[in-house]
């Protein structure tokens, strides 16, 4: 062994000596309490912790909220709160026409409903054309398939802060779009004052943040799809279009759903990035239903932590239905593989 | 050369290139520079002078001006390449400037005052590097304290993680006990309710427990991930029951059996899921930006986003403390980024 390798050896041992003795340690009076509650009593304890953090802080919050969205005030303890039934409900539902956000006595939870369903539409639209498009190239016989995947996931671990500035540095006056823009002969703009580029902007930078993720799953359903089929298909000399829609697309269905629903799901749930790259605006433009409960639940000045609550609850709704249509979906993906 | 060409041309069935290659290609070179034009983008903008993000056109490279110290001035003048009347070009520095009218003098010649139109002149430039932009924020700003919360909260929040979730797991595919499928459900049941479902709720709570504005008001609501315990316990099933009888005919109590024979042989999952676990609480922003609001307990993500929205915004430090930011994550996608691929192929998680 080499003089390093011996250094080294010898700082990991050192480095892992306390946990070592910490683990042997913790071991006399677990060997005590396993003979004292037999096996179910070990279940206990190595469930303890997890579910202990576990219930305090996402299934006693679950279960408060609905408490929460019947109350009003501006505490946060549940005891200072009044009870007021429905009214939080009410308040939020409560509109002259569901289209016009004008007529709603919250009309800023309805302009964000009306923001957000317009984004997951096109965003979801967006990245699925995307993801598909860059997952039947990276399918094809390429050289340096993997290098190619990890550019396109780049983006995937990037902090959405991190993103957002980015984009915000590139969109801003004398930013690098301009530069473009100019080298072309047109005139410098601001794009994020706008409310059409804003929102193409915010639907933009999301696809390019999280297209690399979908494009991992669909290149997975790609791969699993027998090569033989394509084999047949050549020798039949079937044309590569219809090759596309009678054999690839049908059986990358599970998985084309599967991306589907999730990104749905991430869509109506979109704040960080966006709220970093234009902050809601201009105006409320890209006010989005998250960005909308922060706000109302702290930041505003006019804080209504009950109405927040109700709202998260409408949008919680939404979500547990999109879950369980990916449940359903992911089961009949599994049942048509175990039929193949 | 004609072997590598050859080579990256080669197609299955030696055929010629079909329009369906050029696309190919031509979307991959573009899907480069997209995915990576902004981040390169970011990093040059960032050791850039103030002056100079604010020019327009802006630069691809950064730059600095030159300077130049002239006899009987204490500060060193900038200089200018400026064209005389005469026709002949001159390096002059600049002593004032007024109006559209500068006083310059020739270094040579510190006596004589030449006044210029600034029309007529442009800076001495060379490409350099603005590296003040990544050492004051760490003197002027809270920057040193937001790093070392960050990294205390990513660490600390993973080596809980990853403690809690594989004794879950262990758990959870090791031992059969009443209420075992319930839980499981529950766990799964909630690995798709998001933190803004909660966001309200959950802020009581941690103030509740007396969590609010403390670190560990961040971390501890993170750590009892559904996906982390999912993911071990899927593992974990693996690791034949034989193993473990065999260590209890051995008299080893059920405490070693986790520690010395299931978390050795669950070390890859372990590893993914302390490499999601990095990247996820490295990134954390909401969570944060909600409990922490002492500006001295700020994260790197929530300090970033509250200096990028100040009034007057100073793009020349947040673009290099965006940059410090990026990098952990850049550094987990050089060395890691297989192991997280195969990863959410595997599972689907991220």
């Amino acid at each position: 062994m080499t003089a390093a390798a011996t250094l080294k050896t010898w700082t990991g041992a050192a480095l892992a000596a306390p946990v070592v003795w910490l683990a042997s340690i913790v071991n006399v009076p677990l060997k005590s309490w396993q003979r004292a509650t037999g096996t179910g009593g070990m279940a206990a304890f190595f469930l303890a912790p997890n579910m202990a953090i576990f219930g305090i802080f996402v299934l006693v919050p679950l279960v408060i909220n609905f408490f929460y969205s019947a109350t009003s005030g501006t505490a946060y303890f549940l005891q200072d709160r009044t009870y007021v039934g429905l009214e939080q409900y009410q308040r939020l539902l409560d509109c002259g026409s569901y289209l016009d956000t004008a007529t709603c006595r919250e009309d800023l939870f309805w302009k964000a409903v009306h923001n957000t369903g317009l984004f997951v539409v096109v965003q979801v639209a967006m990245m699925t054309i995307v993801s598909i498009a860059t997952a039947l190239i990276l399918n094809r016989e390429i050289v340096g398939r993997s290098f190619w995947r990890a550019v396109f996931f780049f983006p995937v671990l990037l902090s959405p802060v991190v993103t957002g500035l980015i984009w915000r540095w590139i969109l801003q006056r004398q930013g690098l779009l301009n530069l473009i823009v100019h080298d072309m002969g047109g005139e410098p703009y601001n794009w994020l004052t706008d409310r059409f580029w804003a929102f193409t902007a915010a639907v933009s930078v999301s696809v390019w943040a999280h297209m690399g993720f979908y494009t991992l799953i669909l290149l997975a359903g790609l791969q699993a799809i027998p090569r033989d089929l394509y084999e047949a298909a050549e020798m039949d000399g079937t044309k590569p279009a219809r090759v596309f829609w009678r054999i690839t697309l049908p059986l990358l269905m599970p998985n084309l759903l599967v991306v589907i629903v999730l990104a749905l799901i991430r869509a109506v749930q979109i704040f960080d990035e966006v709220y970093v790259l234009t902050g809601g605006g201009p105006g409320t433009s890209t006010l989005y239903l998250t960005q909308y409960i922060y706000e109302i639940g702290f930041a505003s000045l006019l804080r209504n932590p009950g109405l927040a609550s109700a709202a998260s609850i409408l949008m919680g709704l939404v979500l547990v239905v999109l879950t369980l249509l990916q449940l359903q979906v992911g089961r009949r993906g599994e049942r048509k593989g175990a039929r193949e | 050369m004609s072997g590598v060409v050859s080579f990256l041309t080669r197609r299955r069935g030696g055929r010629f290139w079909h329009w369906t290659d050029i696309v190919s290609w031509l979307w991959l070179i573009g899907g480069l520079v997209v995915m990576f034009g902004p981040a390169i983008w970011l990093v040059g903008s960032s050791f850039k002078t103030p002056a100079q993000l604010a020019e327009f056109p802006p630069t691809i490279l950064p730059y600095v001006s030159q300077q130049a110290t002239v006899e009987g001035h204490d500060k060193p003048l900038t200089l200018y390449r400026v064209k005389l009347p005469d026709g002949s070009t001159k390096v002059l520095a600049e002593l004032r400037r007024i109006g559209t009218v500068a006083q310059m003098v020739d270094p040579k010649a510190p006596n004589d005052i030449v006044k210029v139109n600034i029309a007529s002149r442009e800076p001495v430039r060379e490409i350099g590097f603005a590296t003040e932009n990544y050492t004051e924020p760490f003197v002027h700003f809270d920057f040193l304290r937001y790093l070392r919360n960050s990294v205390f909260v990513t660490a600390m929040a993973t080596l809980i993680t990853l403690l809690t979730n594989s004794m879950a797991a262990f758990a959870l595919s090791k031992y059969r006990f009443r209420g075992r499928d319930l839980t499981m459900l529950l766990i799964v049941g909630t690995l798709m309710v998001p933190l803004s479902v909660i966001l309200v709720p959950l802020y009581s709570v941690v103030s509740a427990v007396g969590l609010l504005d403390s670190l560990w008001g961040v971390i501890l609501p993170t750590v009892a991930t559904p996906t982390g315990v999912f993911l071990l316990r899927q593992y974990m099933l693996t690791i034949p029951d034989e193993l473990l009888d065999a260590a209890r005919m051995d008299n080893a109590s059920e405490w070693q059996i986790y520690w010395r024979i299931v978390l050795p042989l669950a070390a890859p999952a372990l590893a993914v899921l302390a490499i999601f676990s990095v990247v996820w609480r490295w990134n954390d922003f909401l969570w944060p930006l909600v409990v922490l609001s002492r500006k001295e307990l700020y994260t790197l993500q929530v300090g970033l986003n509250t200096y990028a929205g100040q009034l007057n915004v100073q793009w020349h430090y947040i673009l290099a403390m965006t940059v410090v930011t990026m990098i952990p994550v850049v550094l987990v996608f050089v060395f890691l980024q297989r192991y997280i691929t195969s990863g959410i192929a595997g599972t689907g998680l991220k």
